[in-house]
């Protein structure tokens, strides 16, 4: 089912959460909401539940106007950040709660049921618990357990509210990936918040960036990475080095590389893997030092001190693949130099 | 197995060691608690079936045998059979709009629930009179269309309404501010109606907080004497309650029909006490 949102406004007393939202989601997408806390991605998320009304505009689902109806007959699934499991219910009487309360005519019958709930609950591969209750459970087990119970009424739009919040890291890893794999395997289509970039780029295959109550841009992980459409995208999606053209002291980072292609832009970020870095001999002139380095798995981050002539000093932080640093055969206080590939220009 | 694991099984268990009083303080304030639990409230207790009992069974059976011990039983019991359900729907509901709504006057009020229990009972007695009185508010119009309410059983079950209304709002408000309302965003948004919601969402969810109020609220609804006191007009056999009637027979010396009565307030504290445990108990192991 396609979601379109139309001039989406929300206050919260004096604070604006939500200012003039226009998004469109096609169907069959897996799409991120993405931004820093209390950005609005949660409220914008309820809006489209139902379980908050917006001050002005408009909720399609598929086409049809949405904006009124209650959160009980819109035909979503809600999982939430803190699962919400009904704890005076077993794990199969909460997956099967939302067959039970259908209208007599549209309820299936027990054995229906029965057999409904065992398949859902064999699809997040939890069968064997399904007569614990949700406090017995891990919280990975309880976040299964809430898409189950979210997916039994078959719902065309499934909302998960920072679904990976609450786990622990390697949990999270492995969540991750089902959900994505799961998404695949059911096609409905599906968004969720989260605050964290690198599972937004990791899991969906569109994402939103908010700030503000705004929508800073919206596209594929790839075209946001790589094109930023503002400061703020370039600065929360991945480390960035932020270099401003206008101080005194940055002839330097021109002789690295950087030189300002459109006229009025001032400011560059530049990824750390877009800056090469080299080794100097000690007589000639470099314009940094390396003061420190650490292992981020495959890749090595290192940080590099340029001392200015004014007594400042500026971090540029580089990344190289593992082999590559070990060639170099670098040791901390070396004189290196660097050559920027590439950067994005804001004002 | 067993006999290495049980000290151990102990040593964890133990108070850590900087918690640890020296004996004799500890001694002491054990022996000062017993001493005051004696004194003030087995000692009056036994008091109570001593005297109800000094003149032998057969004195206390006809005690309560009369009729207007009777007629104060039922009195007693008809006020807590009318005023406990209202009061546990008023609960749920004061409950329901604190917790859930935000709206103007929400502190008001969540404080004027509580003035049942700031104000003397005495106070909310005069209140109903003043209302309610010949000389009251409504007393011409209640005189013109012959309806009694002072001095009446519908005085002393307003009064006791007033009294015994937090009871029940105020065990649940902790409890559903606490438990946030996802579970029920949860059930919306499954399908489920408002009102299977409560039922099968906030109803379960609340129930044992809910029972311990209503425990509560029917134990003073039944001892309520204050209150009752100034609206009743003490009436044998009429609007005398047990408290009432338990007064009324003890300043006329009648010290075996004051304490029978008594002995059957003390019964029903002692039951709900009983109760109460068992809920704790039973909301403990769950």
């Amino acid at each position: 089912m396609s979601i379109l949102l139309t001039n989406i406004s929300k206050q919260f007393g004096a604070f604006a959460a939500l200012s003039n939202i226009n998004l469109e989601i096609p169907e069959g997408e897996l799409v991120a909401l993405l931004g820093p806390s209390g950005c609005g991605k949660t409220t914008l998320l309820r809006i489209i539940a139902g379980l908050e009304q917006a001050d002005q505009g408009r909720v399609f689902l598929s086409g049809v106007d949405k904006t009124t109806q209650n959160v009980s007959k819109r035909g979503i699934g809600f999982v939430f950040q803190h699962y919400a499991l009904f704890r005076h219910m077993t794990v199969f009487e909460n997956v099967a709660f939302g067959l039970r309360v259908k209208p007599r005519r549209e309820r299936p019958d027990n054995d229906s049921i029965t057999k409904k709930v065992h398949a859902l609950l064999e699809l997040v591969q939890l069968d064997w618990l399904h007569d614990r209750y949700p406090d017995q459970l891990s919280g990975g087990q309880r976040q299964r357990i809430a898409l189950a119970r979210a997916l039994a009424v078959e719902p065309s739009v499934l909302l998960l509210d920072e679904p990976f919040g609450a786990l622990d890291a390697s949990v999270r890893k492995d969540l991750r990936q089902w959900l994505r794999n799961l998404h695949h395997e059911l096609n409905v289509t599906s968004i969720f918040v989260t605050h964290d970039q690198e599972e937004a780029m990791e899991v969906a295959s569109q994402v939103v960036v908010l700030n503000h109550g705004r929508i800073e841009q919206q596209g594929s992980p790839s075209d946001i990475y790589d094109h930023p459409a503002n400061a703020f995208v370039s600065r929360f999606i991945g480390q960035t080095n932020i270099f401003d053209m206008a101080e005194q002291d940055a002839d330097w980072l021109q002789i690295a590389g950087l030189l300002p292609i459109q006229h009025d832009s001032k400011i560059a970020h530049v990824r750390p893997h877009d800056i090469v870095v080299e080794k100097v001999t000690a007589n000639q002139a470099a314009p940094a030092t390396l003061k420190d380095w650490q292992h981020l798995g495959a890749l090595i981050r290192l940080e590099l001190v340029k001392n200015g002539s004014n007594g400042s000093a500026a971090s540029v932080f580089a990344e190289m693949p593992n082999d590559q640093f070990k060639q170099l055969a670098l040791s901390r206080g070396d004189k290196v130099g660097f050559q920027i590939r590439q950067a994005h220009w804001f004002q | 197995m067993n006999v290495v694991q049980l000290p151990v099984a102990k040593l964890v268990a133990r108070q850590p060691q900087a918690l640890q009083d020296p004996d004799w303080l500890r001694w002491s304030l054990v022996t000062i608690a017993v001493c005051f639990i004696g004194l003030f409230i087995c000692l009056p207790l036994g008091l109570v079936i001593v005297k109800a009992f000094s003149k032998g069974l057969e004195a206390y059976w006809a005690a309560l045998a009369e009729p207007d011990t009777l007629a104060a039983l039922r009195l007693t019991l008809l006020t807590a059979a009318v005023t406990v359900p209202l009061n546990t729907i008023f609960g749920v509901a004061a409950a329901w709009a604190v917790t859930r709504f935000d709206f103007k006057g929400k502190s008001l009020l969540t404080t004027l629930i509580d003035l049942p229990f700031s104000v003397s009972p005495v106070i909310s007695g005069l209140i109903f009179v003043l209302l309610f009185g010949a000389e009251g508010w409504f007393g011409s119009w209640l005189i013109e269309h012959d309806i009694k309410i002072i001095f009446a059983t519908p005085g002393i079950i307003l009064a006791t309404l007033f009294i015994t209304f937090p009871f029940v709002a105020r065990q649940l408000i902790p409890l559903m501010q606490e438990m946030g309302s996802q579970e029920e965003e949860a059930a919306l948004s499954l399908g489920a109606s408002g009102w299977r919601t409560f039922w099968s969402v906030t109803l379960p969810n609340i129930k044992w907080a809910l029972l311990y109020g209503v425990l509560l609220c029917n134990a003073r609804a039944m001892g309520e004497f204050g209150a009752v006191s100034v609206v009743s007009g003490h009436i044998r056999g009429l609007t005398n309650t047990l408290p009432l009637h338990v007064e009324v027979n003890y300043n006329e010396y009648n010290i075996v029909g004051a304490f029978a009565s008594a002995s059957i307030l003390a019964a029903l504290a002692i039951l709900t006490l009983i109760l109460k445990t068992t809920l704790e108990w039973q909301q403990a192991r769950r």
